[in-house]
């Protein structure tokens, strides 16, 4: 499979807070071959934690992409068949313009002075990329979760440019519930005096904190039966408990780990930045009703939710199905059956694969 | 009450299978070129999929198990999961030009309100539904003393999936009540056209209705 990774600059971007951005870079893979029609391009959009290395091996990391099991020759997303588009989103970590990129105008990073951004502006900036590309038209946009966001926001703001959308265990807003866990995690950060007012980059970085806020996040993407499966109440490399606050379960070593591990590849202002996009987020916004946003949407839908999934259930998906039907829109739905919970968009490789590869073939037959 | 049973349009004497159906060749005949189409319980859309293919319809269905759903979607078919009623509910009036409710009215909760709300969303609304009536039926009751069980009616009461029984009478009755206008009816047995008494002649019924202009 061909991989490419490349990044593109733009001199700069407007942003809904009323803030410009400039100049703004966007690091993106592609994967597979766009055809000479230009018409056999998917753009998969990441969600919270992501980033624009979907698929393939990573020639730095050698580490797969996040969603590798999905696209690839042969696989959901054939890349035999389809021209596959992966960038990280503004405000990440990940080669894109974020907190922690220079300032121009004070040659430090931008931390806190890096402007509020929303999901629409990141969909804004990927719309630059696509317009980079020269790709006029989008077969398909996709991903789950805050990827899912964008898709919809895709659909909705540039209807004649997306000919299928794929939301995938997502919502059109975030709920209290939803807030309130993305609230944990960015007062965990701000928390630690690492953190400093944001400004930690070439100091100590606010590690305690960014990992407890990941912990927390991890607890939300699994489900009561996935941890049970996974951990139960065995004890990791003991038979007794330590009566003491070391790691006594395996799940508060899993918790531990993941949480370290995290540190390493993703930068605390960039959690803060991004959380708060997703809360803002509200695809009624200047619309009055969800039925009246997506009334210009020309797309055909295929919405996917998971049984277990409580963080993103399914009633947030059936919210845009029900909507779109009203509008009288092209929509399948299905809410498959995992024990994964959120986690199930990555790893319930399986029960995805036929129906979106269905759904991408019935779609290219109609640009045909 | 209507008696309009006699006026069977019959072209042919025999239907032949369209996916193994008898009453899927009438859907079919029924369905024109290019149509907005609904099918209500529509299994893995193997109709549906018949109907684009072969028809050019612009075709979406609603299934309330997920895995039908799922095949239905790799066929490349749109099809909800969902409830017939609630499914139904969303739809603006008039969004397709037929709905169509194959075998299934006898296993709806609420008949009457998913034939009128049929009528609402659809300009055309084709009911398919085995006949309780049919003397096969009939005469398992009176001999048996038990609920009757034929080839048409396989399950024990205790395990049926049919919660409403309905015969080609009772159904033209709730098309009256609902004032819906019966364009078209067609009585099978087997794979035999009915003519001739079809409330005890026909194993399956085929109704095309709809709602009458303001």
């Amino acid at each position: 499979m061909i991989v490419e990774s490349r990044t593109v600059s733009f001199d700069s971007i407007a942003l809904d807070s009323g803030a410009t951005l400039a100049p703004v870079e966007v690091a993106y893979e592609s994967y597979g071959k766009l055809n000479a029609a230009r018409s056999n391009a998917i753009l998969v959009l990441h969600a919270f934690s992501g980033d624009a290395h979907a698929a393939g091996i990573s020639p730095e990391t050698g580490q797969p992409g996040w969603w590798d099991n999905m696209i690839g020759p042969g696989k959901a997303f054939d890349t035999n068949q389809y021209f596959v588009i992966c960038s990280n989103v503004l405000g990440g970590c990940r080669g894109t313009t974020g907190p922690s990129s220079l300032n121009p105008a004070t040659g430090c990073p931008y931390a806190m002075k890096f402007p509020v951004i929303t999901i629409s502006d990141m969909v804004r900036l990927q719309k630059m990329l696509i317009d980079q590309l020269e790709i006029s038209r989008l077969l398909a946009v996709t991903g789950g979760s805050m990827g899912g966001m964008q898709a919809l926001e895709w659909a909705v703001a540039y209807p004649d440019r997306v000919v299928a959308a794929i939301p995938i265990a997502t919502t059109t807003r975030h709920s209290a519930q939803q807030i309130a866990f993305n609230e944990v995690g960015r007062q965990a950060i701000m928390a630690d005096p690492d953190w400093n007012g944001g400004d930690y980059y070439g100091k100590q970085p606010p590690a305690r904190g960014l990992a407890v806020a990941r912990m927390v996040g991890h607890i939300t993407y699994m489900s009561d039966d996935s941890m049970r499966e996974k951990f139960g109440r065995r004890l990791r490399g003991k038979q007794t408990f330590g009566f003491g606050f070391d790691v006594d379960f395996e799940v508060e070593s899993y918790l531990r780990y993941r949480g370290t591990q995290f540190v390493g590849r993703f930068d605390a202002n960039s959690y803060l930045y991004i959380t708060k996009a997703m809360d803002y987020f509200d695809l009624t916004n200047g619309h009055g009703s969800l039925a009246q946003a997506l009334a210009g949407a020309e797309a055909r839908f295929l919405a996917i939710s998971f049984s277990s999934d409580w963080l993103y259930p399914s009633y947030q998906s059936q919210e845009v199905v029900r909507a779109l039907r009203s509008r009288n829109c092209d929509v399948a739905y299905v809410e498959l059956e995992s024990n994964y919970g959120h986690d199930a968009f990555l790893v319930d490789v399986a029960s995805q694969t036929d129906l979106v590869r269905g759904f991408l073939a019935s779609t290219l037959e109609r640009v045909r | 009450m209507t008696t309009g049973t006699t006026r069977t349009p019959l072209k042919a004497a025999f239907v032949h299978d369209l996916l193994g159906r008898s009453d899927y060749a009438i859907i079919g005949e029924i369905v024109p070129h290019g149509a907005k189409v609904l099918d209500l319980g529509c299994g893995e859309a193997e109709l549906l999929e018949w109907l684009a293919v072969h028809k050019g319809v612009d075709a979406r269905g609603v299934e309330i198990s997920a895995d039908k759903v799922k095949r239905a979607i790799a066929r490349g078919v749109s099809v909800f999961q969902g409830d017939i009623n609630e499914g139904l509910a969303d739809y603006p009036d008039g969004a397709f030009d037929y709905v169509i409710l194959s075998q299934t009215l006898q296993e709806t909760l609420h008949p009457r309100q998913v034939l009128h709300e049929m009528a609402r969303v659809g300009r055309h609304v084709i009911v398919a539904f085995p006949n309780f009536g049919h003397w096969r039926v009939r005469l398992a009751m009176l001999t048996s003393g038990r609920a009757p069980r034929t080839s048409l009616f396989p399950y024990a009461w205790y395990e049926s999936p049919n919660i409403h029984f309905l015969t080609v009478q009772d159904f033209e009755e709730l098309a009256d009540l609902e004032t819906l206008e019966v364009e078209r009816r067609y009585f099978l047995s087997g794979h035999r056209k009915v003519g001739w008494m079809p409330n005890l002649a026909a194993e399956v019924a085929v109704f095309l209705l709809r709602a009458p202009k303001a």
